[in-house]
């Protein structure tokens, strides 16, 4: 057994960390959430660009072959988990694992002809898979791409698409087939996000994104378009949602351990009653349980990370989430507590990482779902 | 022992239920439903229909212009005003300072300050919080040096900031504790000071919350003049007041009307709300945690009616009342959890509610748009008032004996 990281991994987490820690500063980052930067509004394209061009990042789980550094989903967690420190709201997750992992699973010309164009920061993708009714049933779909001679015509409504007001396409699911809530007739399609035929209302995420309400109306979609075979894509994409889930959970361990480490400095700072409110037991007994959260949740992310190739991956991400999702609530709202009155200023760091550990719970599921998805595959 | 109500009791629930029906201001409709944030119009406009019908303070006693309500009609008030998603007055004049000012105050200070409390047409806010004294409020800093004015008068002249005064940027007048003896001990040299907020001095400056709303300020006072005559009770011995007020201010905060009703609104989503193609309502692990919520919020409620009954045999409320204040907040709280969670997707999308002459829909269902917000917003109970942490330290110190 070995938890060490290769050298490789080392220095990908450190190139992240340090280009982070120089440039993404809380305040750079508030400015790119109330859309003060140029060219972006909720994201910072010169962001984007260094993560392609100078970090290399956005190739880390590709092939060599596709220009990509030849790693895996060990490098999206590894990714994830600073992105998670920093509060990086550019959209690493659709991008890189979410369609990057779709095209990498399926190969073929749409693979070869995007994963470079992400790996160079010029694809930019959001994933349009949740709908009104749907809540976290991935085959819960309305949206319809009928058969039109060689290609489909897309129409229907996807729910707060992350990213979709400035990306170049949209990795979309919808029914060819079936009723709406079989296992079969689902398929996955990577389309323009100006196709015509497509119309967005957009607006900011609590936790500092940005996001849509994407609405298609008979899009023309090209076979060529279409990831994965028609009608069966539903276990693509509950893989690549799995993998969203693993690397989603890293970002979480980042989130948590800034939440502990930030609550427990200022714990040994704020004094009341003469003294540090750190030498009151209850807080302290309270950071050890944050503490003890952390870990775990560091721990159970790295067991679904590495089961994400085998048989086991269903069962050990919804472990992870569950477990995970868990430790956000309990983290978060402690960490405001402890501060008191200015955890609850917008103007504190900790409360905007309190909102992205709130959003992170209900992504890709919340802790009853995964619970229950836990229960069917594993216990029957 | 009788859990049942008799029949004047019922007579009285059908006035009160029929009185709200009939005045209580349309344009206000579905904005507690709907977490919206509320400016002073929409308290205020509330406020004068019940001070109108002289039911604006059930809690005083009738020589000051309270109702003369039982603790039983009490009951019934808070929750028919809850059942009606009526909004919920701001506690500030009517009480925290009201009662401080009747049982304190002189004949004097309380036919100047009373009626202006009564009829609304005076705001106030709690000036107690500083920077260094959070919890530990009796580390207070703000000074009040007397002096004798130019026309003979006796005056403070005080200097200090408060922080989180809520509702500050709307208030007439606040009440403040001031520091008039630094060498006393702690909890002694304090004093309990009116401060007209239009006074040269007073600076006010916002806090922005988690939600994004303006609730709460920073307060800066640099040498601003209050006559000695809007001091309440003795010099030096503000404490007395403050620690009154805390009693009372706790008792009100258990909400339990409130979260009623809130249950109900819960249950009312997750019967709109789809999940595998049924109602979320329908989902065990969800039904549960509205199930427990119930029954946490039962033990609540009489809990509180026992507190109640205590009271008007004539036990002031004790420390029992931090058990409420813990309870009562940790349930509105995970109220607001089980909300965010039923709004699935929609809890992300941020929307800051309707502003006058803004038509523009919110995103997803109307339940939904404001959930976030409000549960960020709702971290604040078990925070102030005195944290829960420190209502623990009251249980156990007082109650325990530990
Ligand atoms: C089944 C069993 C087998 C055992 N076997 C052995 C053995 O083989 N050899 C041996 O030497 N001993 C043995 N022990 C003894 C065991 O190590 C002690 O019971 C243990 O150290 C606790 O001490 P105590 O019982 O005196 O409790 P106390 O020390 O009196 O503690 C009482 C309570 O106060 C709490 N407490 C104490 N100090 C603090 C603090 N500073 N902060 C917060 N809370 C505090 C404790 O956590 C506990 O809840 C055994 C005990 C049991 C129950
Ligand atoms: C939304 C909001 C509105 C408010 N409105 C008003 C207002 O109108 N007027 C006003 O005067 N004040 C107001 N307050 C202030 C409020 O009363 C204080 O925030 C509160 O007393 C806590 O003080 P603090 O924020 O300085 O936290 P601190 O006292 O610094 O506490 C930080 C943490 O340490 C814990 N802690 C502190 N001491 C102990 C101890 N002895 N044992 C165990 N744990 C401890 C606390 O529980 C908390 O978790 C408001 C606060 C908020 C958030």
């Amino acid at each position: 057994m070995d938890f060490n990281t290769t050298d490789e991994q080392t220095m990908l987490r450190d190139t992240v960390a340090r280009y982070l820690a120089d440039t993404y500063s809380f305040d750079n980052r508030m400015k790119t959430v109330h859309g003060d930067v140029a060219g972006g509004a909720g994201w910072n394209p010169a962001v984007w660009k260094a993560f392609a061009e100078e970090l290399g990042i956005l190739g880390a789980p590709f092939a060599e072959a596709h220009g990509g550094l030849g790693g895996g989903a060990v490098e999206n967690m590894i990714v994830m988990e600073e992105i998670g420190r920093a509060l990086v709201i550019e959209p690493y997750l659709p991008t890189v694992v979410i369609a990057g992992g779709a095209l990498k699973a399926t190969g073929g010309d749409l693979a070869d002809a995007v994963i470079p164009e992400i790996i160079a920061g010029t694809a930019v993708i959001a994933f349009a898979y949740a709908e009104p009714q749907g809540r976290y049933n991935l085959a819960d779909l309305r949206t319809t791409a009928k058969k039109d001679g060689a290609g489909y015509l897309l129409s229907g409504h996807k729910s707060v698409v992350y990213s979709a007001p400035y990306a170049t396409h949209l990795l979309v699911t919808a029914r060819t087939g079936g009723d709406q809530r079989d296992q079969d007739g689902v398929s996955l399609f990577l389309i323009p996000a100006d196709a015509k035929g497509v119309s967005r209302r957009d607006y900011p995420t609590v936790d500092g994104s940005a996001a849509s309400e994407v609405y298609f109306e008979n899009v023309a979609v090209g076979a060529e378009q279409r990831i994965g075979g028609e009608g069966t894509a539903l276990p693509l994409v509950e893989q690549i949602v799995d993998e969203a889930t693993a690397a989603i959970c890293a970002e979480a361990c980042g989130v948590t351990r800034v939440l502990h480490a930030t609550t427990l400095d200022y714990a040994k700072q704020r004094k009341q009653f003469g003294k540090a409110i750190g030498d009151f037991q209850v807080i302290q007994h309270r950071l050890v349980d944050m503490f003890m959260e952390v870990e775990q949740a560091v721990s159970i992310t790295l067991m679904a990370t590495l089961k994400l190739d085998t048989a086991e991956r269903a069962a050990a991400v919804s472990a992870a989430k569950s477990k995970v999702g868990k430790a956000c609530k309990f983290v978060g709202q402690n960490a405001v507590q402890i501060h008191g009155g200015i955890g609850i200023s917008n103007e504190l760091a900790v409360g905007h990482y309190f909102k992205r550990s709130t959003m992170i719970e209900g992504q890709f599921g919340s802790v009853d779902h995964h619970l229950r998805r836990y229960e069917r595959i594993t216990i029957g | 022992m009788d859990l049942s109500f008799s029949a004047e009791d019922i007579a009285f629930r059908d006035e009160v239920r029929a009185f709200i029906k009939d005045s209580y201001p349309p344009h206000l409709n579905g904005k507690i439903e709907e977490g919206e944030e509320l400016s002073k119009e929409d308290f205020l406009s509330w406020h004068k229909v019940l001070a109108q019908k002289g039911w604006i303070a059930p809690a005083w006693p009738v020589q000051y212009g309270g109702t003369g309500w039982t603790s039983v009609q009490r009951y019934i008030w808070s929750e028919e005003t809850a059942r009606a998603d009526a909004i919920r007055l701001m506690p500030f004049g009517l009480s925290m300072v009201g009662p401080v000012i009747y049982t304190f105050g002189t004949q004097e200070q309380k036919d100047r300050f009373l009626p202006g409390i009564l009829s609304g047409d005076v705001w106030w806010c709690q000036g107690y919080s500083e920077p260094g004294a959070g919890s530990d409020l009796a580390n207070l800093r703000t000074k009040a040096e007397r002096f004798t004015g130019d026309d003979g008068k006796e005056y403070y002249r005080v200097n200090g900031q408060k922080t989180w005064t809520t509702m500050a940027q709307h208030a007439d007048w606040g009440f403040f504790l001031v520091r008039t003896n630094p060498t006393a001990k702690a909890q002694e040299g304090i004093s309990f000071l009116l401060i007209d907020m239009k006074s040269p001095g007073i600076t006010v400056r916002p806090i922005i919350t988690l939600g994004g709303e303006h609730e709460v300020n920073e307060v800066w006072l640099e040498d601003v003049i209050v006559p000695v005559d809007q001091r309440i009770y003795e010099e030096n011995k503000g404490w007395t007041c403050a620690k009154f007020l805390l009693a009372h201010e706790r008792t009100g905060i258990a909400g339990v009307a409130a979260s009623k009703r809130g249950v109900e609104r819960i249950k009312t989503i997750a019967r709109s709300e789809l999940d595998e193609g049924e109602q979320l309502i329908q989902n065990p692990f969800f039904k549960r945690k509205i199930a427990e919520l119930e029954v946490d919020l039962s033990a609540l409620e009489f809990t509180e009616l026992r507190t109640l009954a205590g009271e008007s045999s004539g036990k002031g409320p004790g420390p029992e009342s931090s058990l409420l204040k813990i309870k009562g907040t940790e349930i509105q709280q995970r109220i607001t959890e089980l909300a965010l969670e039923a709004a699935g997707h929609y809890g992300a999308p941020y929307f800051r509610g309707f502003g006058e002459g803004d038509n523009e829909h919110p995103i997803g269902p109307d339940y939904t748009h404001r959930t976030a917000p409000t549960y960020f917003n709702m971290r604040k109970t078990s925070i102030y008032g005195g944290s829960n942490e420190i209502q623990r330290n009251i249980i156990a110190k007082m109650v325990l004996g530990l």
